[in-house]
């Protein structure tokens, strides 16, 4: 049995991170910790070491898939490890994330009203308003709380639909994250060599 | 003498994702990512126990005989 580090318990982070965001919408923004630490990291030392260390939403669905049993371990199908589908993907998330952006804007520039849902699957339009109780500056922070929400909650849909078809952490396989920071150790192992 | 072959695991470097879950499962810390582009199996030390093949999320570990 190897070592425990504080490290290793960052799931209880990840999870509180989605319950907290059922009881006010605005802790969202904390979810931008987990954009930013692994780019850095992975700018800085070359490594992917978020999510070989880190990465809290990982941890998560080794649990639940792995100790918790709720995997059928099965191998993930040939395509969805492709670079085709990994970085189709990655763009595909890009633009629904600069979607959300651009929503955001609206609402900052008062060209929109605030929409209290939170959008599963970029699709299904989840009433949320129980968890938005105001906030003290543009109605646009809190609109960019549901946005960031609704993608923080369909990309862990989609990490524990795949968890239960296919090994415990598929997730990490098309997670866009992963596929950037990988991109960006490559470039950075390529320019410094 | 014929030396026998041993097992060892052998990673798809094209295809791995280097997430590192394989290095979280391996018990001789014989893998690890190499520059976050792939896993990298230290032969000297993998015994071929195919932990990392089992937990590897893309599938990319495999567990062959490999000539000494």
């Amino acid at each position: 049995m190897k070592k425990k580090h504080w490290y290793d318990y960052l799931w209880i982070v990840s999870a509180a991170y989605l319950i907290l965001g059922f009881f006010n919408i605005l802790f969202a923004w904390l979810g931008l910790l987990c954009f930013f630490i692994p780019l850095i990291l992975s700018v800085v030392t070359g490594q992917k070491s978020y999510c070989n260390r880190y990465c809290g939403r990982g941890q998560l669905f080794s649990l639940l898939g792995g100790r918790f049993g709720l995997s059928r371990r099965h191998d993930i199908p040939k395509w969805m490890k492709s670079k085709g589908f990994r970085y189709g993907f990655l763009v595909f998330f890009f633009v629904m994330f600069f979607l959300m952006l651009w929503n955001t804007y609206l609402v900052f520039a008062g060209a929109q009203s605030l929409s209290q849902v939170v959008t599963l699957l970029w699709t299904f339009r989840l009433p949320w308003q129980w968890a938005y109780h105001g906030t003290l500056f543009s109605p646009g922070v809190a609109q960019f709380a549901f946005g960031f929400y609704s993608v923080m909650l369909t990309s862990t849909v989609l990490g524990l639909v795949t968890m239960v078809l296919f090994k415990p952490r598929s997730w990490c396989v098309y997670c866009p994250m992963g596929t950037m920071t990988q991109l960006i150790c490559k470039a950075k192992h390529h320019t410094d060599s | 003498m014929m030396i026998p072959a041993k097992r060892k695991a052998v990673v798809e470097h094209a295809l791995c994702v280097a997430c590192g879950c394989c290095v979280k499962v391996c018990p001789l810390s014989a893998i690890s990512v190499y520059h976050g582009h792939y896993a990298q199996v230290d032969p000297t030390r993998c015994v071929g126990c195919g932990k990392c093949m089992k937990e590897c999320p893309a599938s990319v570990i495999h567990v062959e005989e490999v000539a000494q």
